[in-house]
């Protein structure tokens, strides 16, 4: 076997070596590729009004149609793009932005206005923008949306057409970050009121100041973009054109890969995993997610600290990321994924490892803890589950587990994924499988949903300390300080065992070795593909 | 015939309004909300962003409103496509699955009737044990699987006809052809069944006693009447085709409107999952009608007892 597999790894090599040698010779021909991308996306972007979309598609067009003040970068920190340049106040509350001479696709100037104009209209209650909570950072914003308060008092400002003005209730360290979100992005009011329930639902109903910009969209079929020539940046813009071609499903996209007709695959299962396993086609895109065992503290037998503890090392977290999931997932040691970070640096390497497997001291720590509470028998426990394949297969490896370790009997419950979200609001579940995702490049976007009393603490766990190092945090401008509040918080939870992190997850991708430059990130959009290029196709 | 039609359309009517309320109040019975990123919303947030959309409001003022808007044809707008109308995404996704469906049900039948036919007339022969075999085949594999071995074989190994897309007729042919499969199949074991009873009917002798040519007798006398039972089942069939298969569509990247149906329930897009069930439903209301009106076609006896009622 081993053998075999040398054989191949090193035929692989040679392959590959040829396969770059010819590249090398192509490129010597003088670059004559066609500068056209495949790309595929896994649905029909429900809309592109910046200020109201909610999923991943729109924001992966819209990343590259679109610009904000800032944009992330290959290296996923953000860089001036509309502004030129910021100048943040001592208390790091107010924020002046300059910007720089952009111009949108019908060649008007791109102006403060258009950021104010935006940013008040997905606050605007009337508007229902489902992500209208990621402007709360801003003063007043929460108020005007929740009807409490003004648009007046937004904190958004345009002190004149290149200036631009925001303060924030409290000193965050990612708010540049957070200005490449969709919803950041800038508007035009006289297109959105020209068009008005039909803005954005077709390329000549909206402008566009990005890279590119959209001149065809067939509904559930396919959109094409088209290089912006109007773009301030458009020296280093590569590409021509961009065909997004919708399939929601792994073989077809693979079926058009292999036929040439995608230069790109999303999301590769379990099934296909081993087939393309070693080839340099594969890219693995780590998510910004933890998913994770969530503790419901208000049963009698999860009120338990040790009892938490046991469920929680009783598991081996490897085999769902190497047996079951096969696609580069990484086994949790702590609530907060590995690539976010606090001032340049990874928070895990700040904060600690809390996560390991010992079944014996798991099966002691629950006598221990049954002992505690005066349970004589072990109860049955329900596990809330979701419906997906690899996720069922966690569900079945976690049952198993339980059993031979904790000698508990575990009852999966699958439900359809809304369903399971309203037992777990009506806190109706002892144990849940769940997971987040980050908003934002900061341990604050999983840690504050365990505060006490937040909507999204479904296990209802709570301590006073916590919740004093997070609001702490909150409103602290000295962010070396803040990132220790936020690392001595996570220890708490892990401590405690709120709940049991299982692993961060990845996506296993495949992309045409001709297709250079794309930008994966972590947080907000997925891809950039602003400096793409084609190169050693023909 | 004039009455008999406005009777039908008179129980059309009444049939498509208990469809609606039946549906209506299910929907609303099903967990969650319609929001698309409903776990991240802060739960204040979420309620006032549901009574923007009047669902805060009691059911059956919720269930007034919307008859009103479907007597006067409005299916409103989808609540995860925000702004796009019911009717304008039906309009789109329509006419790539009645294609679909339309080219496999006109080759499904011609074969199944031209197989069931030749089986009967040459019955317990190598042809008839083969139709057969290929009619419980049919009726096996599911039309999915039969996708994805045309799309892999013929699209990526062979590279004879495009893998999976939309634009050409090229692109229809597999797709036509994996949905076919089941029309084949039914046709055929209906058309055999009826042709094997009408041959031995008394009229036939008469038939072949007039002198009459084995073709005429055959076309005109046998298969007229054998016919009768694939039309009650060909109404259905090609409404059901016609309106999209999921997983069809979905091996072949068309853009149809199969998703519909799963996508509106699995989001709770309340005015989509109307939109579709009253289109699905009205179709099929309509072919079982057209079907009542072909019987009368085919046989000349259902349309004068008909005549009676």
């Amino acid at each position: 076997m081993g053998k075999k597999w040398n054989m191949a790894l090193s035929l692989l090599l040679v392959v590959s070596m040829v396969l770059t040698a010819c590249g090398g010779v192509q490129q010597g021909a003088g670059g004559k590729d066609k500068q056209e991308l495949n790309w595929v996306i896994t649905a029909e972007p429900p809309g592109l009004d910046s200020a109201i979309t909610t999923d991943t598609v729109s924001f992966q067009i819209l990343n590259n149609i679109t610009e904000g003040l800032y944009r992330l970068n290959k290296d996923n920190e953000p860089e001036p793009a509309i502004a030129k340049d910021v100048e943040i106040s001592d208390d790091k509350k107010t924020y002046t932005f300059k910007l720089r001479d952009a111009k949108w696709s019908d060649g008007k100037p791109v102006t403060a206005h258009d950021f104010e104009f935006a940013w008040k209209r997905a606050l605007d209650p009337k508007n229902k923008s489902q992500y209208a909570y990621i402007l709360f950072p801003i003063q007043g914003a929460q108020e005007y949306n929740e009807g409490k308060g003004d648009q007046e008092d937004v904190a958004v400002k345009a002190v004149d057409d290149k200036t631009l003005k925001v303060e924030l209730k409290d000193p965050i360290p990612y708010f540049l970050m957070m200005t490449s979100f969709a919803t950041y992005r800038p508007q035009r009011e006289d297109i959105v009121e020209k068009y008005g329930k039909d803005f954005a639902e077709d390329p000549d109903k909206m402008v566009y100041n990005g890279p590119f910009k959209l001149t065809q969209w067939q509904h559930n079929k396919s959109l094409k973009l088209e290089k912006n020539e109007k773009y301030w940046d458009k020296d280093k813009v590569k590409l021509d054109t961009i065909n997004f071609t919708k399939s929601d499903e792994v073989s077809t996209q693979v079926n058009l890969y292999n036929t040439g007709k995608l230069d790109f695959v999303e999301n590769l299962d379990a099934s296909f995993v081993d087939k393309f396993k070693g080839k340099e086609d594969v890219k693995v895109f780590n998510e910004t997610t933890t998913f994770y065992l969530q503790f419901n503290t208000n049963d009698q037998f999860f009120a338990n600290e040790k009892i938490r503890k046991a469920f929680t090392m009783a598991l081996d977290r490897s085999i769902m990321t190497d047996k079951i999931s096969k696609t580069g997932s990484k086994p949790a040691q702590g609530l907060v994924p590995p690539n976010v970070e606090v001032d340049g640096k990874s928070f895990r390497e700040l904060s600690g490892k809390y996560l390991k497997e010992d079944p014996k001291e798991a099966k002691k720590l629950l006598e221990e803890g049954m002992k505690e509470e005066g349970i004589k028998k072990v109860p049955k426990v329900e596990l809330l589950g979701y419906d997906r394949d690899t996720a069922k297969k966690d569900q079945e490896y976690m049952q198993q587990t339980f059993k031979e370790v904790l000698g508990v009997d575990v009852d999966i419950q699958i439900l359809p994924f809304k369903q399971k979200l309203e037992r777990e609001d009506a806190g109706k579940f002892q144990i849940s499988y769940a997971g987040w995702g980050a908003d934002y490049n900061d341990p604050m976007t999983f840690l504050d949903l365990w505060v006490t009393g937040n909507a999204f603490n479904r296990g209802d766990w709570s301590n006073k300390e916590y919740d004093k190092l997070i609001k702490k945090a909150q409103s602290n401008p000295d962010f070396e300080e803040r990132a220790k509040q936020l690392a001595k918080a996570e220890k708490i939870l892990m401590e405690e065992q709120a709940i049991a992190p299982l692993y961060h997850r990845a996506r296993m991708q495949l992309q045409k070795p001709y297709v250079k430059n794309v930008w994966r990130h972590p947080f907000g959009a997925d891809y950039t593909f602003k400096e793409a290029y084609i190169e050693g196709k023909q | 015939m004039g009455r008999f039609i406005l009777i039908r359309f008179m129980y059309m009517v009444i049939t498509l309004w208990v469809i609606a309320t039946v549906t209506f109040f299910l929907m609303h019975h099903l967990p969650g909300s319609p929001l698309a990123n409903e776990e991240r919303i802060p739960p204040e947030l979420k309620e006032q962003i549901l009574a923007q959309y009047g669902l805060d409001k009691p059911l059956p003022v919720q269930y007034l409103d919307y008859l009103g808007k479907l007597v006067q044809g409005d299916l409103g707008t989808s609540f995860k496509y925000d702004g796009r109308s019911v009717t304008e995404m039906i309009q789109q996704g329509f006419p790539a699955s009645a294609q679909i469906g339309l080219q496999a049900m006109v080759f499904g039948v011609l074969l199944g009737v031209i197989l069931g036919c030749i089986s009967a007339l040459r019955r317990g022969t190598l042809v008839d044990n083969g139709a057969t075999v290929l009619s419980v085949l049919g009726y096996a594999i599911p039309s999915f699987t039969l996708a994805a071995l045309f799309s892999y074989y013929v699209g990526v190994v062979w590279r004879v006809l495009p893998a999976a897309g939309w634009g050409t007729f090229a692109h229809s042919v597999l797709p036509s052809l994996a949905l076919s499969f089941l029309v084949i199949a039914q046709i055929t074991r209906y058309v055999r069944t009826e042709m094997l009873e009408v041959l031995g009917q008394d009229y036939m002798k008469t038939a072949r006693a007039k002198g009459l040519e084995r073709r005429v007798i055959i076309i005109r006398h046998a298969l007229r009447n054998a016919l009768i039972p694939a039309i009650t089942i060909i109404g259905p069939l090609t409404v059901a085709l016609m309106t999209g298969s999921l997983v069809v569509e979905k091996i072949f990247n068309i853009p149809g409107m199969g998703w519909m149906f799963v996508d509106s329930i699995i989001t709770n897009d309340y005015t989509m999952i109307m939109g579709v069930t009253m289109f699905y439903s009205f179709l099929l209301i309509l072919s079982i009608f057209i079907v009542d009106i072909l019987y009368g076609v085919v046989d000349p006896r259902i349309r004068l007892t008909g005549a009676k009622e």
